[in-house]
């Protein structure tokens, strides 16, 4: 350095402002507030943030419709939708507690980093009391696992990873999505039934938590028919080309391959394996199968002829004949002139159960809201009966199976219903090794300050 | 004072008194005001303010100085927030060690890049660079899972080591017990104004940066690094092996994105493989060219420029521009909303990008050289008096400060 001029009076001036630096933490406090963003006026802010960009855009569009749509119904605007037809009655279209619902939206990109800082900002700027959405499970645990130390709410929309409930899971965090235990546990059946108990299976899986564990829970329940498991291969998430991936499977000696992926990764990886023949090949003396253990209207739409007798699972599907998935479906379509996807109704319903869990609560302190949740029995939300478990904030419900459509009639019934899978199949104990063992627990609520 | 001269100094004041000041210049609407949107004074926000200048920073000191163009420095940052978070995986959630480990991290491992792709120069550079922060983002999204945690991203869990960690030991990141989410909240007529503990940790972490980058700028190792921007051939001509240097500024440059990665861990406690994807060192380029590059201030104007777009613009959605055209008559309102909608929420990008366009041909310099024509405009013209010599014009060289 040119001029080392060590004075005096600069030593002096440089402790001096030295000791304003240490002295400057001393003035934060803890502030007075009872819990995190305590709604103080007229209306009660929460946030949606969802993938608006990325391989899940698709679906993330379509939860924000249907949280908007939440919203509306929340606040006494359109037909109610589900609110008719819920068991619990709290919920008078006034808003919540008398409070106008009012929303922010995010982009989470499908990045963790970008929906925390989404998230954070939700938090800290607009201060809301409660985060929806999450697609993809990478996500949804960063910012789940965010909310738990900001001290407000997660209602989980579309993650399907053991670990969101599981190893991740989380006092402020609930989700109402089914996951890939119960993707596994619903499938096994019906697969033995149409592909018989001796089969060769070749992994395809997204390279994250959700790949990893769905893919742990399908080889589990099919190993348990007696099928065999050749390869297990791990593919980054948005790779869009798939040939690379699939020209081994031929000469793997498998004769039935799973796609363990999802949004428009599934639609390249299908698309890909059908132009490579997969499907009119013949193994072992069988025919090759295909099978997509997590489906999604979009996915199937974008798809189109390739997923022809394809099986796959759902959390709920629109062509389901019960009184709140009609209106639903109605309030929906009148509104945006097509059904909902299974992830635009799981975040309704979140919307819905928060805002029920809340009025019931008489407080948006989240230890409150998270007790009114806790081991909450429902009905009359699209999924027949279901239990709020409180050991893991899982949702217990009967499972779809579902297979590509022969003869759809239009873009939207390219998929159709083939077993309910009733929900005692799918239930599992909260230790269960696939979701942290007995490692796993949900920690202590956080009001947060 | 500090080792720098008169001009630099005040400059120095100034950078500090805003540094300090940001949570109310920030904050300038009122909170119930419909233009409270545009209020950018939330820890969270502030903090990436900081950082992202220290980044930029760093970037400049190597971009500006000596004109190498790296596209590789988010492996840097990357590094830094992977090391910072194993560090409380492994220690505490003390902010202290992390930090520390950051620096050394990113530092060596620019050492070893800088080492192998400073061997060439000009585009060729660039492209190793870029390939080095390829391979690093690929390994840690999928080969090396058990120390990056892929694509979920590096969290702590209950279950890890932790053995500093005593039973009264704050669960959340902090500096010897002061917590970095810890607030004090100034209500002052409509307006309020939030004081974050993390906000100013990074702040006086990143005044630092800046005094030691002014004070890089003027010494003869900048010096030297201006000579290998201005022609680096001629030197080599002259006997004078300029390779120690620029790796020098080079591992210098790494280390600040280092720290500034291990201070994004430390303010969120995860490590995302994100952070090192191509289109992160993307970003730092556009913040250094936007601001200006080679100048002190530029990089830091640029990083908030671009961090403020990304975070206030994105959140501007169809609800928000019809209840700010409501006045409107419906038809037009819904026309003047279709108009607008393409360039805030989630095209972002695309204002931005058109701004980005209009800073390169208008203003060459960045937002400094914007700056600097408008103070033109108020200044009296200047006619050198203190030439000593009235025949001798050398182009008096832009002080940098400005």
């Amino acid at each position: 350095m040119s001029k080392s001029n060590l004075t005096r009076r600069g030593v002096l001036k440089t402790g001096a402002v030295a000791g304003a630096g240490v002295a400057l933490p001393t003035i934060f406090t803890s502030s007075a507030h009872a819990f995190t963003n305590e709604p103080t006026g007229s209306s009660v802010k929460i946030g949606f943030n969802v993938p608006q960009t990325g391989p899940y855009a698709e679906e993330g569009l379509d939860e924000l419709r249907a949280q908007e749509l939440a919203v509306e119904h929340l606040n006494g605007m359109g037909d109610g939708g589900m609110l008719n037809t819920f068991s619990s009655k709290a919920l008078d279209g006034t808003g919540i507690l008398g409070k106008k619902v009012e929303f922010v939206t995010g982009d989470t990109a499908t990045k963790s980093d970008v929906a925390r800082a989404s998230a954070r900002s939700m938090i800290e700027k607009d201060g809301v009391t409660m985060i929806n959405g999450g697609s993809s499970s990478g996500v949804a645990i960063a910012v789940q696992g965010l909310c738990q130390e900001a001290g407000i709410i997660f209602m989980a929309g579309l993650t399907h990873s053991n670990d969101t409930t599981g190893k991740d899971r989380k006092a402020n965090g609930f989700r109402h999505f089914f996951n890939g235990y119960m993707s596994g546990a619903a499938l096994a059946p019906v697969l033995e039934k149409e592909y018989g108990s001796d089969r060769r299976a070749y992994h395809l899986t997204a390279d994250y938590t959700w790949g990893w564990t769905q893919q742990e829970s399908i080889q589990a329940s099919t190993e348990a028919l007696g099928w065999q498991t050749a390869e297990t291969v791990l593919t980054p998430v948005g790779a869009g080309d798939f040939q690379s991936y699939i020209t081994p499977v031929l000469n793997s000696g498998a004769d039935v391959l799973v796609l363990n992926h999802y949004g428009g990764d599934m639609v390249n990886s299908l698309t890909q394996s059908i132009a490579a023949g997969l499907r009119d090949k013949q193994v072992n003396g069988k025919n090759f199968e295909i099978i997509v253990p997590l489906y999604s209207e979009l996915m199937a739409a974008g798809a189109g002829e390739n997923i022809k007798g394809v099986f796959g699972s759902m959390n709920w599907n629109w062509q389901l004949t019960d009184e709140g998935t009609k209106a639903f479906v109605k309030s929906f379509g009148e509104k945006y002139g097509r059904p909902p996807s299974n992830s635009a109704h799981t975040c309704y319903v979140q919307t819905l159960l928060y805002a029920d869990a809340v009025t019931r609560a008489g407080s948006f302190a989240p230890c409150a809201v998270a007790e009114a949740l806790e081991d909450f029995e429902f009905d009359g939300l699209g999924n027949g009966p279901t239990l709020y478990r409180g050991e893991d904030h899982q949702c217990f419900k009967d499972v779809l199976v579902m297979k590509g459509a022969d003869n759809p009639t239009t873009q939207y019934d390219t998929l159709e219903i083939v077993e309910v899978t009733p929900v005692e199949q799918v239930t599992y104990a909260p230790d269960h090794p696939m979701f942290g063992g007995t490692e796993a627990s949900l920690g202590a609520c956080n009001n947060g300050a | 004072m500090f080792g720098l001269n008169k001009k630099d100094t005040k400059f120095l004041y100034i950078v500090v008194a805003l540094t300090l000041l940001t949570p109310i210049l920030l904050q300038p609407f009122p909170e119930a005001s419909p233009l409270a949107q545009f209020n950018a004074g939330y820890p969270d926000l502030m903090q990436r303010f900081a950082i992202f200048g220290i980044f930029a920073i760093g970037f400049n000191l190597l971009f500006g100085l000596t004109g190498y163009l790296s596209f590789g420095h988010a492996a840097f940052l990357g590094i830094g927030s992977y090391a910072t978070v194993w560090m409380y995986k492994l220690l505490s959630f003390n902010v202290l060690p992390g930090l520390i480990l950051a620096v050394i991290c990113s530092g060596l491992f620019a050492l070893l890049i800088g080492y192998i792709s400073l061997r060439r120069s000009g585009i060729y550079f660039s492209i190793l660079t870029l390939a080095f922060a390829e391979m690093a983002y690929r390994l840690a999204y999928s080969v090396l899972t058990p120390i990056t945690n892929g694509e979920t991203g590096l969290q702590v869990y209950s279950n890890d080591p932790q053995i500093l960690m005593g039973e009264n030991s704050s669960t959340v990141t902090n500096f010897f017990g002061l917590e970095m989410s810890a607030n004090y909240i100034l209500n002052v007529g409509g307006w309020q104004f939030t004081f974050n503990f993390g906000y100013y940790f990074c702040a006086i972490i990143a005044i630092l940066a800046f005094y030691l980058s002014v004070r890089i700028f003027r010494s003869p190792f900048g010096m030297m690094l201006r000579a290998v921007k201005s022609n680096q051939q001629r030197m080599n001509y002259t006997g004078l092996n300029s390779r120690p240097y620029t790796l020098a500024v080079f591992v210098i440059s790494g280390m600040y994105a280092g720290l500034a990665g291990g201070l994004l861990a430390s303010m969120d406690p995860l490590a995302g493989a994100e952070r090192m994807f191509w289109t992160e060192s993307g970003a730092v380029v556009l913040m250094t060219i936007l601001g200006g590059a080679g100048t002190l201030m530029g990089p830091i104007l640029g990083a908030g420029f671009i961090k403020y777009f990304e975070n206030i613009f994105s959140k501007i959605n169809d609800n928000v521009l019809h209840s700010w055209f409501s006045f409107l008559p419906d038809g037009l309102e819904d026309f003047v909303v279709f108009i607008i909608h393409p360039f805030v929420g989630k095209g972002w990008h695309l204002t931005l990008g058109l701004l980005f366009m209009l800073v390169v041909i208008f203003l060459p310099g960045g937002l400094v050289e914007g700056g600097q024509r408008i103070a033109k405009l108020f200044k009296r013209k200047k006619t050198t008096p203190d030439d000593k010599d009235p025949e001798h014009h050398p182009k008096p060289a832009p002080h940098v400060a400005e």
